[in-house]
């Protein structure tokens, strides 16, 4: 199929950035997006300008690095990642508008390359569980509820791809955030840590330049992993219990 | 000039330092034995490491919670994304929870004969030791591994073994370990115990007075080329897979950190030792940039068939059942479709290439699930499988409840990597390196489930207690970053930049890429033999003159460069292929993964010859296109006594 691109192009992140148009044909419907994107890139290497910028790795849908809005939806039209969205969801002769995550807390480092490093400031505010290596008792003393295990399992799922901020009128982290208190408080190896660790993460997200949520849950329709929008709920909740 | 091929035989390795006595008291004698660093003493160290993976993550987070300095890096825009995260099937650990009869005695010997008896015993020995620490941090740190419904953590049996001693947290195994280990270093980040380098490649070692003393590192982003000092240096950038260039690595993987290291008089172990995993979704077309996985346990209830007439282009569901054949079940009775990885990787092969394969380009055989599912009902297979299926949809648009999955063999995994001593130290003192990127524990072969268990046993408990004995002997004097050695290494490694951007040719970093893992993949892929092999060796130094004529790397050295971050790695894949190749062309056995189609069983099976050829090949560096030396360290097996493999 022939496919019309508007991509957002921006040599840096203080350089102004705009949306550029091309063309490119001999797409197949078994294309993943990104590889759609590496055709348009051969194609204009050969040409002698840049190829467009942007972050990709494991290409199966769990590193995270991978994410641009596309026709103004996070991830695209298919509730997946980026690399695992293909082109069948699309028609010859459409037009894509592809830009990066807009958020203030993402700065744009180029193209559709942004700079999500307060996730990883977020996570080293609390979003961990102290014990250091050598000091664990046998893993059978403790045992946790099967169900306590799933719905950690289900919060720990996330892959830190950005896609709530970047869907979210706000651009706010609380579903990001949530999914790793939710994770980390329910089990009883994180519950001496429960209270510190919610109001280290929330003050972090509030100091990184997220927005606050007004419960519009686009970040949970947007998330590839399913991440429950009830997170949040409880993250408000460990965050008031803190304060008590 | 001598030809590449003219290697010569260096000195043996006499010792790998392991200690001898009883095998089950090496690992305390050495802890014993190692020196200490008064903890006072400690942050006056800085300790690089590169890679944020399962081995790298555990390691930096061990090490700065001992009080090291650490500083760290990796080429992605956070340590939380190393390639560990795409691991699906579990961990092994001697745990004995299932009271089926496992032990640590049963994990080493299972590891050692999976391996083809081309392991060091000492070391796996080791491993299977600590396999059962790690689960107990692992849960320690939060992982949700899954559980029984009294609360116990659940096991399953994995990769042929007949104990159930893999841990798994559904197919997302190795995201829960590496999330374990990423959080247990971001809490040493936010400390400032760990300087954390993110998008920052590593391309060159610095070694001054014979010792690993830095690393020159690329700022992908300003594309600064600067110098970094330290004490030691570990390398945990794991495997060389991508070489192939398709491969189910993830894009970005790359040999660069331990290739330059070798470079830099790190030996090279075993580079042919390559896994090759037997269900991964075929390709399906010239645009292909990945391959991607699908869990071994779907052999435990799919059939694998191909037609058995050759240009078969009929729908499956049309072929009748007497005109399918189900080969592993015809050819290999006792196991049928549960072979091991090696043996279903090549009949695989060897039905595509009577032309009986099937799907686009005739590059894939068929994995039923129809009887499963007439037997089980398509909720148990659901129950089962239902993930998998979902995942295998989504990328080829085929329900796999009524369509066979179409499957093929795919690089996964390599074994081979920076020789390594029983410290985990290589050739190049103060330069260690762990997990993927040394060849230490898996020989020819690697298990199921067991490079998380190596990575994180590297990580957390083998390396933190070497590091500190060559810490507290080697104290050193700063190197100073005007030193000509670290000057030398920055200038070779920028002057390779500037050399790239110049050429301004007319193909691009891709094109070449994909030439030279097409080449690898037909002539060094799963059946070897000296024929190709001689082709592909040829064929490597002219790809290579051609790659300097008329590569194409647009833009500047001073920016975020993509093209140059993939030329620049070529580099050492071109090397590394030629390798590859010599080492595959010398061992004219076959174990493991290594299949020399000379070297088989009267039924066709692969024969390994324990008399020529029981060492680990450890490689010298002599220069581009130079004849390598050979460094044979001699295995021995005093636990474990080699045996021929029969799968019949």
């Amino acid at each position: 199929m022939n496919l019309t691109l508007r991509i957002w192009r921006q040599p840096g992140p203080d350089a102004p950035g705009a949306l550029t148009t091309y063309q490119v044909g001999g797409i197949s419907p078994e294309m993943s997006f990104l590889e759609m994107l590496d055709t348009l890139n051969e194609e204009l290497i050969l040409r002698g300008e840049e190829p467009v910028a942007f972050d990709h790795d494991c290409r199966e849908g769990i590193c995270g690095a991978c994410g641009m809005v596309i026709n103004g939806r996070a991830h695209g039209p298919e509730r997946t990642t980026t690399c695992q969205l293909h082109m069948r969801h699309f028609s010859d002769g459409d037009t894509i508008d592809v830009e990066p995550w807009r958020a203030a807390a993402f700065p744009v480092v180029r193209d559709l390359v942004v700079d999500r490093s307060a996730f990883d400031r977020v996570i080293g505010s609390g979003g961990y569980i102290t014990a250091p290596t050598g000091s664990a008792p046998e893993a059978h003393a403790t045992p946790v509820p099967k169900e306590t295990a799933d719905l950690a399992f289900e919060h720990a799922e996330c892959i830190g791809c950005g896609a709530c901020v970047a869907a979210c009128p706000n651009g706010s982290a609380m579903l990001f955030t949530a999914a790793k208190v939710v994770h980390l408080n329910l089990l009883p190896q994180g519950a001496p840590e429960r209270g510190s660790r919610v109001r280290g993460m929330v003050a972090a997200m509030d100091a990184e330049g997220f927005g606050g949520c007004t419960n519009t849950g686009e970040c949970a329709t947007a998330c590839p992993k399913g991440i429950p929008l009830s997170g949040i709920s409880v993250l408000n909740r460990e965050y008031l219990r803190s304060l008590r | 000039m001598t030809s590449y091929l003219d290697y010569t035989v260096g000195q043996p390795i006499s010792d790998a330092k392991a200690p001898d006595g009883p095998i089950e008291q090496r690992w305390d004698r050495r802890r014993f034995e190692a020196r200490l660093v008064n903890p006072a003493n400690r942050r006056k160290h800085r300790v690089i490491v590169v890679g944020t993976g399962l081995a790298g993550g555990a390691a930096g987070a061990t090490l700065a919670e001992q009080g090291y300095h650490v500083e760290q890096f990796c080429f992605q825009d956070s340590p939380r994304r190393a390639h560990s995260i795409a691991a699906q099937g579990g961990i092994n650990a001697a745990k004995n929870y299932r009271n089926d009869g496992d032990s640590v005695r049963r994990l080493f010997y299972d590891t050692v004969k999976g391996g083809d008896f081309r392991a060091r015993e000492s070391n796996v020995h080791r491993l299977a030791q600590i396999s059962v620490e790690i689960i107990d941090q692992c849960v320690a740190q939060g992982v949700p591994f899954a559980r029984e419904y009294g609360g116990l953590l659940d096991t399953r049996s994995f990769g042929g073994v007949q104990v159930s001693r893999t841990f798994y947290a559904r197919g997302q195994t190795g995201q829960q370990l590496l999330l374990g280990a990423y959080q247990a270093l971001s809490r040493q980040i936010a400390a400032g115990h760990v300087a954390m380098h993110p998008r920052t490649e590593m391309l060159d070692l610095i070694v001054v007075d014979g010792r690993a003393r830095g690393i020159v590192a690329r700022d992908l982003v300003t594309g600064e080329v600067s110098s970094h000092l330290a004490d030691a240096v570990v390398l945990a950038s794991g495997g060389y897979g991508n070489v192939f260039y398709l491969s189910t690595n993830a894009k970005n993987s790359n040999a660069t950190a331990i290739w330059r290291a070798h470079r830099r008089g790190a030996h090279f172990a075993n580079p042919c030792f390559t896994q090759i995993h037997p269900t991964c979704i075929p390709r399906s077309g010239d645009h292909q940039s990945k391959l991607t996985l699908m869990s071994e346990s779907l052999r435990n209830d799919g059939r694998i068939w191909v037609p058995r007439a050759a240009g078969d282009s009929r729908q499956p569901q049309d072929i009748p059942e007497q005109e399918r054949d189900y080969y592993l079940e015809r050819i290999y009775p006792a196991f049928g479709n549960l072979v091991p990885r090696d043996i279903a990787s090549r009949a695989a092969k060897v039905v595509c290439d009577e032309g009986r394969g099937v799907g686009p380009g005739g590059q894939g055989v068929y994995l039923d699930f129809a009887d499963a599912i007439g037997r089980l009902g398509r909720a148990a297979v659901a129950a089962r499988y239902g993930n998998l299926f979902e995942m295998y949809e989504r990328i080829t648009a085929e329900d796999p409840y009524r369509v066979p999955m179409r499957i093929y063999p795919a690089i996964h995994y390599t074994m081979g990597g920076l020789w390594v001593d029983y410290d985990l130290q290589t050739t190049v003192p103060g330069l260690f390196a762990i997990g993927e990127a040394n060849f230490s524990d898996h020989g020819a072969n690697r298990l199921g489930a067991s490079a998380l268990m190596q990575g994180l046993a590297d990580g957390y408990f083998v390396l933190p207690a070497t590091l500190t004995d060559y810490l507290a002997r080697q104290p050193g004097a700063p190197v100073e970053a005007g030193h000509p050695a670290v000057l030398e290494a920055v200038a070779d490694a920028t002057g390779l930049l500037d050399r790239l951007l110049a050429v301004d040719g007319d193909r691009t970093p891709d094109s070449f890429h994909r030439e030279l893992g097409g080449l690898l993949w037909d002539e060094c892929g799963m059946a070897r033999d000296e024929a190709g092999l001689r082709r592909a060796l040829e064929r490597i130094p002219q790809l290579r003159t051609e790659f300097w004529r008329r590569i194409k790397v647009p833009g500047t050295g001073e920016q975020l460069n993509q093209s140059l971050e993939k030329a620049n790695r070529l580099i050492d894949y071109f090397e590394l292929a030629e390798l590859m190749c010599l080492d595959a062309l010398h061992r004219t056995e076959s174990c493991g993964g290594h299949f020399r189609e000379e070297s088989r069983t009267p039924d066709g099976e692969a024969e390994r010859r324990d008399e020529e050829f029981s060492y680990a090949a450890a490689w010298e560096f002599t220069g581009t296109g130079s004849a390598p030396v050979l460094h044979r360290e001699q295995l021995a097996f005093e636990y474990v006594h080699p045996t021929q493999r029969s799968y019949a």
